[in-house]
């Protein structure tokens, strides 16, 4: 086997090669199915200082929990508008905002469902690898009482940096801070 | 039958906490990663932006009124798994410092001068081998505030995604021979030194084009699945 490549940090200036847009809403403009849902927050380091330089990327399947990549091999409607796919940078307040649509279950190791979830990588400088987290929906407590992943964390409060509490306001909206570390650090996984 | 992604590669990175690089102090996580299963959603992954990409993204010297100033450079490679398979059809996005080691950023304050001709950001989508190929300039060193007299080595940044959510990488590639690589904590983070040739491009006299451009070989290896398939 080859030795991979060793990550490097996206370093402060990312935004030259980086940018798109584009990438921020999800929804391809309102056309992919689903409903439209906003995922919003800041990440913050270890000292509760924003991090105003940070890439998010997200990834997550369809309103029908069907991925648009060949592997997704279930038969389930793909839908044409919807690559599932998002990137934003954080402002000067470490905050973001991605415009999407509410991900459907999708089956984890055997045929057991995993709850709703969206998947997301933090880059920023000072990261030499990116970070690996998901997202959960707190409103979705009985789904998320049996998912292999949130069972797969022990200690209960790391268990709740992964919940995105709903907000009131339409499109429904969802906050989801990301605690690079200390008090109330998001859990982070080893993928 | 799924085939997952052995954890033995992660060694290969460096430790988020590498107190030299000072950034990380503050913004690597405390607590131990959570080993998770990869399920579906590890194993799929953005299929994006290869349709996107016009032939001139990946050439550099080519995005404005004139050319920009700096030595001209050629850099391409492969893109393989950790089985040496190609890995086609994979947007790779790169930016850089112009010649005098300074970006296009406000956050740049470094005092040499922007150079009107050079935005420094390219893409380009691998062959079915696996083949990318960019033209830019070399770009120069740049001091940075990490520790006294520092600068970092001229490179190069690139971002790729691979097959699935698991094989996104983002790396630096390094120039042959460059007496700063002693001095960075961001190469030296890499722990192993096999590991750490690998961000570092070879000269290559059959990339490089006669009265044209000096040619760069860098080789990027993706997580590769394990041999062994897992019932799924
Ligand atoms: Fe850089």
């Amino acid at each position: 086997m080859l030795i991979p490549t060793a990550s490097q940090t996206v370093g402060p200036f990312f935004a030259v090669g980086l940018t798109r847009p584009e990438l921020a809403d999800l929804t391809h403009a309102g056309k992919a199915k689903g409903e439209a849902i906003v995922i919003e927050g800041q990440v913050r380091d270890g000292e509760g200082a924003p991090v105003p330089d940070a890439m998010l990327e997200i990834w997550q399947a369809n309103a029908a929990g069907k991925y648009a990549h060949p592997e997704d091999r279930q038969e389930k409607p793909a839908d044409a508008n919807f690559v599932g796919f998002g990137r934003v940078f954080t402002d000067r307040q470490g905050r973001y905002r991605f415009v999407t649509i509410r991900p459907g279950a999708v089956p984890g190791c055997g045929n057991a469902l995993q709850a709703p979830h969206i998947a997301m990588t933090v880059f920023a400088r000072g990261l030499l690898k990116h970070l690996v987290t998901r997202i959960y929906f707190a409103d979705l407590a009985a789904a998320n009482e049996a998912d292999p992943v949130l069972s797969a964390i022990d200690d209960p409060a790391a268990r709740q940096t992964l919940l995105a509490k709903p907000v009131n306001s339409t499109p429904s909206a969802y906050r989801f801070d990301v605690v690079l570390q200390g008090e109330g650090e998001t859990a982070f996984f080893d993928v | 039958m799924t085939a997952t992604y052995p954890q033995e590669a992660l060694s290969a990175h460096p430790p988020y906490r590498h107190l030299a690089y000072g950034s990380t102090a503050k913004r690597s996580p405390d607590h131990p990663l959570v080993v998770i299963p990869q399920t579906l959603s590890e194993l799929t992954g953005p299929v994006y932006g290869r349709d996107s990409v016009a032939p001139d993204d990946s050439d550099l010297t080519r995005q404005h009124k004139a050319a920009p100033i700096g030595e001209r450079i050629i850099v391409s490679g492969r893109v393989l798994d950790q089985d040496g398979r190609p890995v086609p059809d994979t947007l790779l996005e790169v930016w850089q410092a112009n010649a005098a080691g300074r970006y296009i950023h406000k956050v740049d304050q470094h005092d040499a001068p922007l150079d009107p001709n050079f935005t420094g950001s390219g893409r380009c989508v691998t062959d079915a081998e696996g083949r990318y190929r960019f033209i830019s300039i070399k770009p120069g060193a740049y001091p940075w505030r990490n520790h006294p007299n520092a600068w970092r080595p001229p490179h190069i940044h690139f971002s790729l995604f691979g097959p699935s959510f698991l094989t996104r990488l983002v790396t630096q590639m390094y120039f042959p021979g460059d007496p700063l690589l002693a001095l960075d904590p961001i190469y030296l983070s890499v722990p192993d030194e096999a590991a750490r040739r690998r961000l570092v491009s070879s000269f290559d006299i059959e990339t490089t084009q006669p009265e044209f451009a000096l040619g760069y070989r860098f080789d990027i290896i993706l997580w590769g699945r394990g041999a062994t398939p897992m019932e799924n």
